[in-house]
């Protein structure tokens, strides 16, 4: 849910972007957290924890407590309150400690 | 490795950091801040509240506009400031290393001003991991600073200012506030905030703490209990329905880098806790590492915009004394004296009276 009339703020929203949630179109802004639109879309739980599998999702919004981390354009561990939304971003819930792909050259 | 150099770094560009930044240009150093966020200001960047006190401490103006007038002070006095960039590492031989775009770079510098802020603290109780429970800023971060609402129906732990200031912005942004838990007999928080958001209709439950978040994959709903000599007392459950909880159970200082630049810790309950020590000028144990703001001591707003004065001024003291360095300091430190008389000063107060006697 977005917030489209406030008493005292004005919401200038960057250009809509199209960002990408386990593989499903979601409509995000330019300027603002990958956890901010996923949030507003509804999206809660944004990754399982490695041990007891419990659902996990946005605590602190300011890259501290790394409760959100999500796996981003096939990067794991990725804090999705700190990076912001880009066009065609492919956003994954996390689970466990994620998977990192080694590519060749590394 | 890219390398920069620079006579007074400042981490943080929170309200503490542009303010050392500032008064540090004033008396003529080269400054260069650098803040891990996209934008400038740290939390003020939420803050839609008027703030309180005296006419030249901001008072009646709210956080989101003091925020502009600090950074665009900084940038007119000469700071170059870095956003997107984060300090990862403090080095004895005065160097600094940071990190934009995973790119890292290092800083020469004379003196360092860490202005980190704080963190939110978690509370424990059953459940506290399920999505949905967010600490106040989180929540503050959302509504204010992107627009989004994260739920419907919002139970906030904590009665204190932040808890009373989140809950009266949760309403004007649109959020239904079933109650407002507090563990003290009291409220917490300043009256003002208490009346705004008892005109509401918001009870506040005084002698209760959360039990436990129900849900399953995210909050449904909490139980709370009575406190009795703080104790929670078996039978007084009370289920509450909502989507969110907040959690306004005060601050941590956020000491990492100070830590690392091996800094003396102690710990002062006042001040949220595990602190680096420091003196009247705001120089920590290790000579040329300063500090400001809530990462020297939890407090507000104001208080942190007076250290970072004082910080700015020590700084470029040290480096280069001057009569005016001097003359600034002393003025902010009978202004912070000033300002803590009041009653919500009084823990800060004793916390650093607390702090200033432990010799590092």
């Amino acid at each position: 849910m977005r917030i489209w009339e406030h008493p005292i703020l004005e919401f200038k929203r960057g250009k809509k972007v199209k960002i990408y949630f386990e593989g499903k179109e979601i409509e995000a802004y330019e300027g603002e957290s990958v956890a901010a639109a996923l949030i507003a879309s509804g999206i809660k739980v944004l990754r399982y924890s490695p041990k007891m599998k419990r659902p996990r999702g946005l605590f602190c919004a300011i890259g501290k407590c790394s409760s959100c981390l999500m796996e981003i354009d096939g990067k794991p561990n990725q804090m999705a309150c700190m990076i912001r939304v880009k066009e065609g971003m492919q956003i994954r819930r996390q689970k466990g400690k994620g998977n990192v792909k080694l590519n060749e050259k590394t | 490795m890219k390398k920069l150099s620079t006579q007074i770094l400042v981490v943080g560009a929170g309200p503490a950091g542009l303010s050392s930044a500032i008064t540090a240009c004033e008396l003529g150093a080269k400054v260069l801040v650098c803040d891990e966020n996209p934008e400038p200001g740290g939390q003020l960047i939420k803050q839609t509240h008027k703030f309180f006190g005296a006419e030249q401490h901001y008072c009646g103006i709210r956080g989101i506009t003091i925020r502009k007038i600090l950074y665009e002070k900084a940038k007119e006095k000469g700071a170059e400031i870095l956003l997107n960039t984060s300090c990862v590492g403090l080095y004895e031989e005065k160097v600094a290393l940071l990190v934009q775009d995973e790119e890292s770079f290092e800083v020469k510098f004379d003196c360092v001003i860490v202005s980190t802020g704080a963190r939110e603290n978690m509370l424990l109780f059953d459940g506290n991991d399920l999505p949905g429970i967010y600490g106040a800023g989180a929540l503050q971060t959302l509504m204010n600073v992107y627009g989004v609402l994260p739920g419907k129906k919002m139970l906030m732990i904590g009665s204190g200012n932040i808890g009373l200031i989140v809950s009266y912005q949760a309403v004007q942004a649109g959020i239904e506030v079933v109650g407002i838990v507090e563990a003290l007999p009291h409220i917490g928080g300043y009256l003002v905030h208490a009346q705004k958001v008892r005109r509401l209709g918001i009870p506040i439950y005084t002698c209760h703490t959360i039990k436990e978040a129900i849900g399953k994959e995210h909050v449904e709903g909490a139980i709370i209990w009575r406190l009795e000599n703080w104790k929670p007392i078996e039978g007084t459950e009370k289920e509450i329905e909502c989507d969110i909880i907040c959690l306004a159970a005060g601050l941590s200082p956020s000491i990492e880098l100070l830590e690392q630049a091996g800094c003396k810790i102690v710990y002062v309950p006042e001040l949220g806790g595990r602190v680096p020590w420091h003196d009247e000028f705001m120089e920590t144990s290790q000579k040329g590492i300063f500090v400001a703001g809530d990462a020297s001591g939890i407090e507000e707003a104001v208080t942190a915009i007076l250290e970072g004065r004082i910080a700015g001024a020590a700084a470029v003291n040290r480096i280069n004394p001057t009569v005016k360095a001097v003359k600034i300091i002393k003025e902010t430190q009978k202004d912070i004296e000033e300002f803590r008389k009041g009653p919500f000063g009084e823990k800060p107060r004793k916390g650093k009276q607390k702090l200033f006697s432990y010799y590092p």
